[in-house]
């Protein structure tokens, strides 16, 4: 295979690998905002939830930044048209990922009732909103997208973002997210919480895991019946990547479900998702949150690939101009940057992963309710 | 063909810009802090004096209020050329998404991570092992910065990239030119100083705000003395990159820097003034009453005594051609896109050069449609189009000198405080404290400015001489923009007020005190105070 096509692959797979972390790192987080003022039913008790990720959770949403900056960079087309075409709500994500930092650091620095509440209602819009337009996003992609481009590259968007907004099966999508994060969140809450926090933790953490389980079981089913997309010609994997010339596409109902009658194989990875996903509820329920929390990187890393493999090689599908749409082979950045790039990926992501490990490991132990009052430097 | 609204285009600059320069007053302090933080930590690890460690943690709980903004409005950055500026996006990313990139894996992952450490680990790790931290949280936000300003270096000088007809973009061929570009280098360095400036005149100011009541007078004495010294160091920095980024400009952005100095016309050297003043009119191309400098033009902006700068009536007429070359280049490059014939990509690859001036006729052509002219209007075209390759004079020129005005001031009050404190004189000379106090929010203005001139100075451009700003938006309506528009300004108010409000708070407050030893503030700060001297 020609090297520019085994680049175009590899990317794709990081890709992949960073919406793994993105939802294993920040959803754990997002998660604990969700669950902020369930888990805490009083100030010391929401401080002790919060201080847990207060170490953490600005590391773990660079996961989210940098997603962003990889697609950028490896996929600049994808980019460009997917956060435009997704306007509203983007900026809804936006708006309320934006929250989320200045709650942490705001919350508890102020001693007035009225000033913490409404920190923690913004915890939890911060936390759901996020989640649920991570997901939801994905459900809309399943489906399809109306754009267009013009011959200078500028896309033109064929349909209003309504019709994307208010859907069931992204819906469907969103709340599979929610629960997932909420999951991982209830874990990371018991690996270093004492009850009360840890019962409440355990409680809905598991909840989340079947949720998310029968969410995506029934997902599974629907996008039986949603029309997919196949790609009908390509004259060559390595191309210039250009959504204008060199590939034809289709609509076909069952379509996404192609793959993995081709190769059944691929079965296995829903599979992995959902037994991940009812495995690590087992787990926090059988009070082994460590191993649990090892289980919902499965469960993401389950889901990802299960979405991953159904749309392969598409990445963003366009219902009124199928030819065009953005896939594998045409919406990478050029050989020379995608080289360049994965240089940076192979020196730099094996750093960053173990000084994150050490930094959980400086933190480790559980965080109590009466250290977290008395120390004038935490959340 | 759906038309560009330049109602939506407008909204989008102003949203970006709004968004960008909201951000950057939160930016230049975490980077400067953060080097202060960790001069403070070094003191304490290796003199083992506790007062250091409250001065640290002290100016650590002000950094954390302030950084978490700059976090929080970063994020929004990060996404909204994507959301906002999708041809941009598509024509450019393939090498500015690089340096975006790079600087997650390389900096901000670094920063981010750490400092959560900085924060909550002072009991959970060695001294030295707690200070290495704090260097690398330093490290970090300034490797940071260094990519960022790498990306912005690549909008204004594109150099490593090249258009490639089969793709429709600009192609990243060289990480070298791109890493080492000049003007990327003199930009981080200027930006991040600039940041050091901003950070000294904070901790300057909330010193002297203590030193005026007599509260905290060790912490204070010694935090000023220590912001003086850094400020002074970094104002004279400021200001030597400055002036070779005016080199730079003068080399590669000649629109921006004939804007920057309000030249309509060609120079004469050696005699030729720099204007210290006037009012730049932007449609007769005048400018209407003039306090100049005499001679200091030339050497200032060539470095030299005899080479002109060329002004912008020549500049305009020299862009006559290559707007024409530029239309033949754009009609060639659509009809090799239909038939992919090679004499039509060599007809491109001969003007391609000009391409970017093509584009900028888009907004003359009939019907948007700068490839099918009909041959008897292509004069008029052009003759609408040549105005529009400047900048807007009145900004840029404005901009600029509020900033060099600026500058200059910040010079003289780090010189007379240095000098003041080392004398240990600070008390007895309350208009410096006042003045100091209320000069915390000067620096972030100047690097405000600084921006400004930068990027307006870019315009018509947001790929210099490649890709116009009018052609980089995203095409959405008018209403999505009132609505993010609305909502930023909403959330962002609501930031500066909780931040404002916080700042206040604990700068009020003051630090938590436990090294201090009252023998030592009375040698440092009471010579004047009779009873002790």
């Amino acid at each position: 295979m020609e090297t520019y096509a085994l680049l175009k692959l590899i990317w794709t797979g990081i890709l992949g690998v960073l919406f793994i972390g993105l939802g294993t790192m920040v959803g754990m987080d997002m998660g604990v905002g969700t669950l902020l003022r369930f888990v805490g039913r009083n100030d010391g008790e929401r401080r002790t939830a919060l201080n847990i990720i207060g170490p953490h959770w600005d590391g773990n949403q660079v996961w989210f930044i940098l997603g962003g900056g990889a697609i950028f960079a490896a996929f600049p087309t994808l980019y460009g048209t997917s956060f435009s075409v997704f306007y509203v709500v983007m900026i809804l994500l936006l708006f309320s990922m934006i929250l989320r930092p200045v709650a942490f650091e705001y919350r508890s620095k102020a001693d007035s009732r009225h000033w913490r509440a409404s920190w923690d209602v913004t915890f939890l819009i911060s936390g759901f909103v996020p989640m649920f337009v991570y997901g939801a996003a994905f459900g809309n992609i399943l489906e399809g997208v109306g754009y267009h481009f013009t011959w200078t590259g500028q896309y033109v968007q064929d349909e209003s973002f309504l019709s994307y907004l208010i859907n069931p099966f992204a819906i469907l999508c969103g709340l599979m997210s929610v629960a997932l994060s909420v999951q991982q969140g209830g874990a990371m809450l018991m690996l270093r919480s004492e009850n009360p926090i840890y019962g409440r933790a355990r409680a809905y953490g598991s909840l989340g895991g079947f949720v998310a389980a029968a969410l995506f079981v029934i997902g599974g089913f629907w996008i039986a019946h949603v029309p997919g997309f196949v790609l009908t010609s390509l004259s060559d994997p390595a191309m210039p990547a250009n959504p204008l010339h060199g590939q034809t596409a289709a609509i076909r109902p069952g379509a996404w479900l192609g793959n993995y009658y081709a190769h059944p194989v691929l079965w296995l990875l829903p599979v992995l998702g959902t037994v991940c996903m009812v495995g690590e509820a087992l787990l926090l329920r059988a009070n082994r949150p460590a191993l649990g929390w090892w289980l919902g990187v499965g469960a993401w890393a389950g889901t990802i690939t299960t979405v991953g493999a159904a749309m392969f090689p598409f990445l963003m599908p366009s219902t009124t101009a199928p030819d065009q749409s953005i896939t594998v082979w045409n919406g990478t950045g050029s050989l020379y940057g995608l080289s360049c790039m994965l240089v940076v990926a192979v020196i730099f992501v094996p750093i960053i992963l173990s000084y994150t490990s050490w930094c959980y490991h400086v933190m480790r132990g559980r965080v109590r309710v009466q250290d977290v009052m008395n120390d004038s430097h935490s959340y | 063909m759906d038309f560009i609204n330049p109602q939506v285009v407008d909204l989008s600059r102003l949203q970006f810009a709004l968004t960008a320069l909201y951000h950057f007053m939160f930016v230049p302090l975490t980077l400067g802090l953060t080097f202060m933080l960790a001069a403070m930590e070094t003191v304490y690890v290796v003199t083992g004096r506790k007062i250091y460690r409250d001065m640290a943690q002290f100016w650590g709980k002000l950094f954390g209020i302030n950084f978490a903004i700059g976090v929080a409005t970063g994020l929004t950055m990060e996404f909204e050329f994507g959301t906002n500026w999708s041809m941009y996006s598509h024509f450019f990313g393939d090498m500015f998404g690089t340096p975006l990139a790079i600087e997650g894996l390389m900096a901000f992952f670094m920063e981010s991570t750490f400092v959560g450490l900085m924060f909550f680990g002072w009991d959970r790790l060695s001294k030295p092992g707690h200070l290495a931290i704090t260097y690398l949280v330093a490290l970090g936000s300034n490797l940071s910065a260094l990519w960022i300003l790498i990306a912005n270096a690549g909008m204004n000088v594109p150099e490593g990239a090249h258009f490639d007809a089969d793709t429709m973009r600009m192609q990243f061929d060289s990480f070298v030119h791109v890493v080492f570009s000049q003007d990327a280098q003199a930009k981080f360095v200027h930006t991040s100083v600039a940041g050091y400036v901003a950070a000294s005149m904070f901790v300057m100011g909330i010193s002297a705000f203590y030193l005026l009541r007599g509260q905290h007078r060790e912490l204070a004495a010694r935090s000023f003395r220590m912001a003086a010294l850094f400020g002074i160091i970094s104002s004279v920095a400021v200001i030597t990159l400055g002036d070779v980024l005016g080199r730079m400009d003068y080399e590669k952005q000649p629109t921006k820097i004939a804007a920057i100095e309000g030249l309509w016309h060609t120079t004469k050297p050696p005699y030729e003034p720099w204007i210290l003043a006037a009012l730049p009119d932007d449609e007769k191309q005048v400018n209407h009453f003039e306090i100049n400098i005499p001679y200091v033009l030339t050497p200032l902006i060539t470095h030299s005594f005899n080479q002109p700068v060329i002004g912008m009536y020549e500049l305009e007429e020299q862009a006559g051609p290559r707007i024409r070359s530029g239309i033949i280049a754009l009609t060639a490059l659509r009809r090799y896109g239909e038939t992919h014939d090679k004499a039509d990509l060599n007809l491109f690859n001969a003007h391609q050069d000009d391409m970017g001036f093509g584009f900028l006729a888009t907004r003359h052509a009939p019907n948007q449609d700068v490839t099918n002219i009909p041959a008897d209007q292509l004069d008029a075209v052009v003759k609408q189009t040549q105005p529009d390759i400047l900048p807007n004079v009145f900004v840029t020129f404005w901009s600029f000198r509020f900033m060099v005005f600026l500058g200059g001031y910040f010079f003289a009050i780090f010189a007379v405080a240095a000098l003041l404190s080392l004398k240990n004189r600070l008390e007895a000379n309350p208009w410096l404290l006042k003045a100091t106090m209320w000069s915390i929010p000067l620096p972030i203005l100047a690097t405000e400015f600084g921006w400004i001139t930068a990027e307006a100075g870019r315009q018509p451009w947001t790929v210099f001489n490649k890709l116009p700003t009018f052609l980089s938006a995203s095409g959405h309506s008018t209403g999505y923009m009132v609505f993010s528009l609305a909502g930023f300004a909403l959330l962002y108010s609501v930031f500066i007020a909780a931040e404002l409000y916080l700042m206040f708070r604990f700068a009020r407050l003051g630090p938590e005190e436990h090294g201090t030893h009252h023998d030592e503030t009375d040698a440092l700060l009471s010579h004047f105070h009779g009873s002790h001297a």
